[in-house]
């Protein structure tokens, strides 16, 4: 068996900000653990801009913003193995991985970062009645088709979920003289960026399509059209509103789930509403000297915040290893109180402050976020308008919690305002 | 080219036909249209091997489900498919329901089921606590299974080619003619002759027999739409369960799957369409709430895929496996609805016998190895087989499929072993590679590399299931 200070578990933005914090918090046998032929992720196949405003200050590509990091980790001389899958994490961190040239490794880990990123929901999960033929893509796997390997999925496309790969794609498809028919979209409003919406789709006059859905796929071979429905206040199709849209093409975005199968079969607690796990302010999960970040965590509009996030993961895991951090002290628990659906960190150990991540259930227009700790208002401030697309971040210092109280409500208050 | 035997239709039936077969001294060919084996009712049905209480005493199928039955475990065991034998319900609610399981298992014990029973309310919460506390009475047969269906027929496909057969895939039969004592067949570019024709065509058969000139054959498509569950809800139920039936066959039923999944359903809706296997938002919606119905407690929006099959229903309600009354040298095998697959291997067995009466001289073969060895599955091994299975093929130490831990080893080994894989369906259903929640997302662009890697295609060749069902429309904009 061999032995490492710290194994980071998936290479992407989150893994690589992970370790590369580790090492400047002091440790020195750090290895990351990557499943693709490079380091980098799913930032490999983002090749337009608008990554780094926040930790760089400048517009930087998908491949650009990884590849400082790459550059930062060969540069500190930080191990990592590529083409290699983890199959197991047990619960004294020993970690199972295999690849054609170790074959299968244990390592056993003085910490542990889970850093595996997340992955698209499906057609399966939706559900979709009709046919079952070649041309449904999700839109990841459209864009590392396009992107990374230079092929083509089709020339006619209908796009159902408006989050933002799904806005990139239409974009990056007309640009390769695709016609992008329309992006339905099943709520009320959009899951992606504003900035996506502009860019993307009105810049180009691709029509989006509220409050609508697909209710059948046609084709027996290849797609061949879709039905096109609206949808009701309960989301369920409205008859006589159907529509027939040939295309050959079907995109799915759909949403994003935390990829944890490995946090599942190590037992690591989840939270039901992220998928992720439960971790406290210094991104330590329930199971002791196993930290995570990134979108294994929660699904983030922004890498930056992913960098920003997994650096604290990876200086929690140097001082835990290197024996400078408390174990098990008293938490407070964050709590998402009217309007919002989660709160990330769900624990803040005692006497230290956090960095809240925060979604809301809906769009609201003119609110005001307030954070209370026991009964004591800790933080308010103003917002013009809060979507559930755009995540929302509040810094609170250690000396805002120093008060008694066992939990931390987030909450909108919608003061006159109709929810 | 001159066969002994064709069999058209590559399905479960028509593939352990060829299998039994092949321990004969024949020259054989096993024909399909499509791009794979188990491409029709096969691929998409319960993978329910029946006890046998569910058909008419005296029938056919009765006889052949029984037998088949009996037979599945050497069968399953010697071609490598996992086959167990969980047990079923058959719940009724209310004592309204107790005549008709009264009657299932009158059928069954005149069929010669062993083992059934009808269970009170307490026996029901010992064998399955989660099912709805509506359900009164149930009949128990131990002896019904589960397998997998489309693994089945791959395997008795790959072992019937291993031992000699030719397997003729993407060879759509088009004309039969009577020539001296046989027939000149046309499948896809092929033209070949053979003494006898087995048409075991599934809902085309009743055209194959017409085309060889026989046009008493009467079938029809039957649909049936499914629900497959995340491995979350599979321990949902320990047994097949079945509910009390209604004309319509044998209602919803929930149950596990070989793999460690929860399947419900199916529907039953009778078709023209001979092809259409598209599900419907009323057929899911049916699904849904009867499967509910027996285990209010799943959750069904751990669905990870629905699907929809076309069962070929007999119109005289009994299954046909007979030489033709009017075309010497064809022998039907048609009207192969439920239970079919249970009754495969029995089936297989009586139509050889058929043969030998026909007068086909049957030598049994000296070298015939009836064993078949399944794909190692990399996900199955202890961490010293997968240690030494990466030192032996090093392929195996790339996991092409995160969720259900495939690597590019199982991946080359479906292609290259015999009726070896041509398009991404056929991986899947070989390896499960994309199988899982992902459904593929992750792995579908490697796994069209390795396909094209392997094959000798470009990507842009490589089909999901054959035919026009391309991946891939072309290349991005190239720089000149």
């Amino acid at each position: 068996m061999i032995h490492s200070d710290l194994v980071v578990i998936g290479g992407g933005p989150a893994g690589m900000a992970a370790a590369i914090e580790a090492k400047k918090n002091g440790l020195n046998d750090i290895i990351i653990l990557e499943r693709d032929h490079e380091l980098g992720g799913i930032l490999q196949q983002c090749i337009h801009n608008g990554f780094g405003l926040h930790i760089f200050g400048e517009e930087l590509t998908g491949p650009e913003y990884a590849g400082r990091f790459i550059k930062e980790v060969e540069d500190l001389g930080i191990a990592y193995r590529l083409d290699t899958m983890v199959l197991d994490i047990s619960s004294d961190r020993v970690v199972t991985a295999v690849n054609h040239d170790d074959g299968l490794m244990k390592i056993k880990a003085g910490a542990v970062v889970l850093a595996m990123g997340c992955r698209e929901r499906t057609r399966g999960a939706l559900n979709i009645p009709g046919s079952r033929p070649a041309g449904i893509y999700t839109a990841g796997s459209a864009q590392r088709l396009v992107n990374m390997e230079g092929f083509m999925p089709g020339k006619e496309v209908v796009i159902l979920g408006s989050g933002d790969i799904g806005l990139i794609m239409a974009r990056r498809l007309t640009l390769e003289g695709v016609k992008v028919k329309m992006v339905c979209e099943l709520l009320p409003y959009s899951g992606g960026l504003t900035r996506n919406i502009v860019q993307c789709l009105e810049d180009f006059g691709i029509p989006l399509k509220l409050s609508h859905t697909i209710t059948q796929v046609h084709g027996k071979e290849r797609v061949v059209g879709v039905t096109v429905s609206e949808v009701d206040d309960n989301r369920r199709p409205i008859p006589g509103t159907d529509e027939y849209v040939p295309c050959d093409t079907l995109l799915l975005s759909v949403g994003l789930i935390p990829e944890n199968e490995l946090s599942k079969s190590s037992g690591i607690k989840l939270d039901r509403v992220t998928g992720g796990p439960v971790v406290n302010e210094g991104m330590e999960t329930s199971t002791d000297g196993v930290f995570a970040c990134g979108n294994a965590v929660q699904v983030h509009d922004l890498v930056d915040y992913v960098t920003q996030e997994s650096r604290v993961a990876g200086k929690s895991a140097a001082q835990y290893v290197l024996g400078g951090d408390e174990a098990d002290t008293e938490c407070i628990n964050t709590v998402p109180g009217d309007g919002v659906r989660y709160v990330v960190p769900q624990k803040i150990r005692r006497g230290r402050g956090a960095k809240l991540f925060f979604r809301v259930t809906n769009v609201y227009p003119n609110v005001t976020v307030v954070i209370k700790h026991g009964d004591k208002v800790v933080y308010s401030a103003k917002k013009l308008k809060v979507a559930p697309g755009e995540m929302e971040s509040v810094e609170l210092g250690a000396d805002k919690l120093a008060g008694e109280g066992g939990q931390l409500n987030v909450s909108l208050d919608f003061g006159s305002a109709k929810k | 080219m001159k066969y002994d035997v064709t069999v058209i239709g590559a399905g479960v039936v028509g593939s352990l036909i060829a299998r039994a077969l092949s321990r004969y001294e024949l020259k054989l060919c096993l024909v399909d249209k499509d791009s794979d084996v188990s491409m029709g009712a096969s691929k998409a049905n319960s993978g329910i091997v029946h006890a046998g209480y569910a058909t008419k005493p005296g029938s056919l199928k009765a006889l052949l489900n029984v037998r088949g039955n009996e037979m599945m475990d050497k069968v399953a065991s010697e071609l490598g498919v996992p086959f167990k034998r969980i047990g079923s319900l058959v719940v009724g609610f209310g004592d309204e329901d107790l005549p008709a399981l009264e009657k299932l298992l009158h059928d069954g014990e005149a069929n010669g089921v062993p083992g059934l029973k009808i269970l009170d309310r307490a026996g029901i919460s010992e064998k399955e606590p989660k099912l709805s506390e509506k359900v009164t009475c149930a009949l128990y047969a131990p002896t019904a299974g589960i397998i997998c269906p489309y693994e089945l027929t791959i395997a008795a496909a790959e072992n019937a080619a291993a031992n000699g057969a030719d397997v003729r895939l993407g060879s759509p039969v088009t004309s039969i003619k009577r020539t001296g004592d046989g027939f000149t067949v046309t499948a896809g570019k092929n033209t070949f002759e053979t003494k006898y024709i087995i048409n075991a065509a599934g809902v085309y058969s009743d055209a194959i027999s017409a085309m060889a000139g026989d046009t008493s054959l009467d079938v029809f498509p039957r649909k049936g739409e499914y629900m497959l569950l995340d491995k979350s809800q599979g321990t949902a139920v320990n047994h097949v369960i079945f509910q009390t039936p209604t004309k319509y066959g044998k209602g919803i039923l929930v149950t596990p799957t070989v793999d460690g999944n929860l399947l419900v359903g199916p529907t039953a809706t009778d078709e023209k369409d001979k092809d259409d296997v598209s599900t419907t938002a009323e057929g899911l919606s049916v699904v849904a709430t009867k499967a509910l119905k027996s285990v209010p407690g799943l959750n069904l929006r751990e669905v990870i895929n629905s699907f929809a099959g076309l069962r070929s229903v007999p119109r005289n309600g009994d299954f046909t496996v007979e030489c033709s009354k009017t075309v010497a040298g064809l022998i039907n095998v048609a009207g192969i609805e439920s239970p079919g697959l249970s009754a495969s291997p029995a089936i297989a067995e009586y139509t050889v016998g058929l043969l030998k009466k026909a007068g086909a001289a049957l030598t049994p073969k000296k070298d015939y190895d009836p064993i078949r060895k399944p794909i190692p599955r990399f996900a199955e091994m202890t961490d010293e087989e997968k240690a030494a299975k990466i030192k032996e093929n090093p392929l195996y130490g790339r996991i092409i499929c995160r969720c259900e831990t495939v690597t590019e080893g199982e991946i080359v080994d479906a292609i290259h072993r015999p009726v070896g894989a041509r398009d991404l369906d056929a991986i899947k259903r070989r390896t499960r590679q994309g199988m899982g929640r992902c459904q593929g997302g992750f792995c579908i662009p490697r796994v069209m590399s390795i396909l094209s890697r392997e094959l000798g295609l470009s990507e842009e060749e490589i089909t999901k299931c054959g035919g026009d069902s391309k991946m891939l429309v072309g290349t991005t904009k190239q720089a000149d």
